[in-house]
């Protein structure tokens, strides 16, 4: 099977992750801009931020067989050091129509302060003018009342429901968010946002139709695995196999596909530039060629951190 | 009739290539980033770039190439895509040399791998080459292939600009991350002792660590080969694998020290395909 999580901080893990991840059947991510953990306090931290997600990690990724895309944006909780946001606003449009950032994102609300509503329409209006997929991060905190806000913001702006993905649901939100035509994304994250066996139970009672599952991995304890581990569950808890690939796979696409800027043949039939350059290796190649690389690990031996041997 | 300059080359390919929408598309940016629009306008249109014009590559003939080496010596610009040829368009229409140079530095700042991949391929484009210095040695200090090579494969500018360190980082950066070196214009002329002694010491390492060694690596030694270098080449000679022994007689007939003749001496069949120009430097190409 093939996944794509949608919904992965990279730069906060290791190769070991990224080893997994494909050996997993994860052939792309899309990695939103975010707050790191540790708060950033000057614009040029920030560049250096959205540049490593359209430059090295793209990169990166690649050297695993792995496509990376982006959403880029101000986060909410970083909206709140007000210098910063007016900084970090004059800058965005100059990473928002690179190639392969695939929504505005993930923006919306922390505490919802002023600030944060402020920054989040101001980005709204931008996502309007480029024409823009967006991806909402719902607080965690008054989560239902903050996720509503959301979409109600988003409508006062006159976006329209197909293009923005809402992010982080459960239980309690899933309904009102299918119900406005949004898509309902949800993320795996051991003890916080949402389990996978919780998962299945959503999926099974609401159907897959605009559901998408993420794994949101980054810093914390998390399991970049989350994608593969809850398609697995779910056809262990009886779902079909269309619905499991709706949900891991084909909702996410057709979702920030939309972009223009992910594509299918981006890892089916990767450009031969690409292969050559950025994207080394890959499950389906063109002509039969295997672009073996120097370094590449064979399909047969054990992922490097159960190696005994470093060579 | 004076030949096209390089601009008037790339507009020509891509009117041939591209819809007449997308060619009005980038005349119309080009001209107002010439007039001087504000940075908003001209980050967004560079980014557009791929959208606008696509990514395949330019059909480019012999004549094609002909007149790129007549616009500008050196510059190849074989396998140059729409996308890279519109962006370098795009940054050449600004009329000021100091006003070009911060705007490819700003650009660079916050560039996507594929831009910077075109504005380090239109180094030897450049007017006052000598501003853009620093940048071409960050693109060689990249670990990204694709960077990497963009600036030191089939380009003219680092022979040209860079100073014996930084030719020397350069060399060596390629075979760290495994980019080969025939590609590299001038490499035989820009070998030097300091280079050598260093491709040497790298040798060693390798051979310590129980790894391959670029058969490649020894085509910046011979010409400039001490007697520790000579024992190396004698070494590679006698117990190396096929294309590294004729890599080694290649460094050792580079030599102008009686000794390397006489260690060369030792393979016949080796000496006679150099000496009947059966085996040039050329042929030294690793997979």
């Amino acid at each position: 099977m093939r996944f794509i999580d949608p919904h992965a901080h990279m730069i906060s893990r290791t190769t070991d992750d990224y080893e997994a991840m494909a050996a997993a059947g994860i052939v792309a991510v899309i990695e939103p801009a975010f707050w790191v953990g540790q708060p950033r306090t000057h614009v040029g931290s920030y560049i250096d931020y959205l540049s490593t997600l359209v430059g090295w990690e793209r990169f990166r990724a690649g050297q695993f067989g792995i496509r990376h895309y982006c959403a880029i944006g101000l986060n909410a909780k970083e909206a709140n050091n007000e210098a910063l946001a007016e900084a970090v606003m004059e800058i965005l449009p100059r990473y928002l129509l690179k190639e392969g950032v695939v929504a505005l994102g993930e923006i919306g609300y922390d505490e919802q302060t002023e600030l944060e509503d402020k920054y989040f329409r101001a980005q709204l209006e931008l996502a309007k003018e480029l024409e823009m997929v967006v991806m909402i991060h719902t607080p965690h905190r008054d989560k239902k009342g903050g996720t509503t806000r959301s979409m109600d913001v988003c409508e006062e702006h006159g976006l329209d429901p197909t293009r923005v993905v809402v992010d982080h649901n459960n239980e309690e939100t899933v309904q009102e968010v299918l119900d406005r035509g949004y898509w309902a994304a949800f993320t795996i994250y051991p003890h916080t946002k949402m389990g996978n066996e919780r998962m299945a139970a959503i999926a099974a009672h609401y159907g897959t139709e605009r559901v998408i599952v993420d794994s949101a991995c980054d810093w914390g304890v998390s399991d970049a695995l989350g994608v593969p581990k809850t398609a697995h569950l779910m056809l262990e808890r009886g779902l079909s196999m269309d619905d499991v690939h709706r949900a891991t796979y084909a909702n996410a696409l057709a979702a920030y596909g939309q972009s223009g800027q992910m594509r299918e043949a981006d890892w089916l039939d990767p450009p031969a530039i690409d292969q050559r350059t950025l994207f080394e290796g890959n499950s389906v190649l063109r002509g039969g060629q295997a672009p073996r690389v120097e370094g590449d690990t064979p399909a047969t031996t054990p992922p490097a951190k159960d190696r005994l041997i470093i060579e | 009739m004076t030949a096209p300059t390089a601009s008037q080359l790339l507009h020509g390919w891509l009117a041939r290539d591209v819809t007449p929408e997308a060619l009005a598309w980038l005349d119309e940016a080009a001209g107002r980033i010439a007039s001087g629009s504000p940075d908003r306008e001209v980050y967004m249109a560079i980014s557009l770039v791929p959208r606008k014009v696509g990514k395949a590559d330019l059909v480019l003939g012999e004549a094609d190439l002909k007149a790129a080496d007549a616009a500008r010596p050196g510059w190849r610009p074989a396998g140059l895509s729409a996308d890279q040829a519109a962006r370098v368009l795009l940054v050449l229409s600004v009329d000021d040399p100091s006003r070009m140079a911060a705007l490819v530095e700003k650009l660079c700042v916050t560039a996507d791998v594929a831009e910077l991949i075109s504005f380090y391929l239109a180094l030897p484009l450049y007017p006052e080459p000598q501003r853009y210095a620093a940048r071409a040695r960050e693109g060689v200090r990249s670990n990204m292939k694709a960077l990497f090579n963009a600036v030191a494969h089939h380009n003219p500018y680092p022979s040209e600009e860079f100073d014996e360190p930084a030719w020397n980082q350069m060399v060596l950066k390629a075979l760290f991350i495994g980019a080969p070196l025939w590609p590299v214009q001038r490499l035989d002329e820009r070998a030097n002792p300091p280079l050598a002694r260093m491709l040497c010491d790298y040798a060693h390492e390798r051979w310590a660590a129980g790894r391959t060694v670029s058969p490649e690596l020894w085509r910046c030694v011979g010409r400039h080969a001490d007697a520790a270098a000579l024992r190396d080449l004698e070494r590679v000679l006698e117990s190396g694998g096929e294309m590294e022994r004729r890599a080694a007689a290649l460094a050792l007939s580079d030599s102008a020290d009686p000794a390397a003749t006489a260690i060369l001496e030792r393979a016949p069949e080796l000496t006679a395909e150099i000496a009947g120009g059966r085996l040039v430097w050329d042929d030294i190409r690793p997979a």
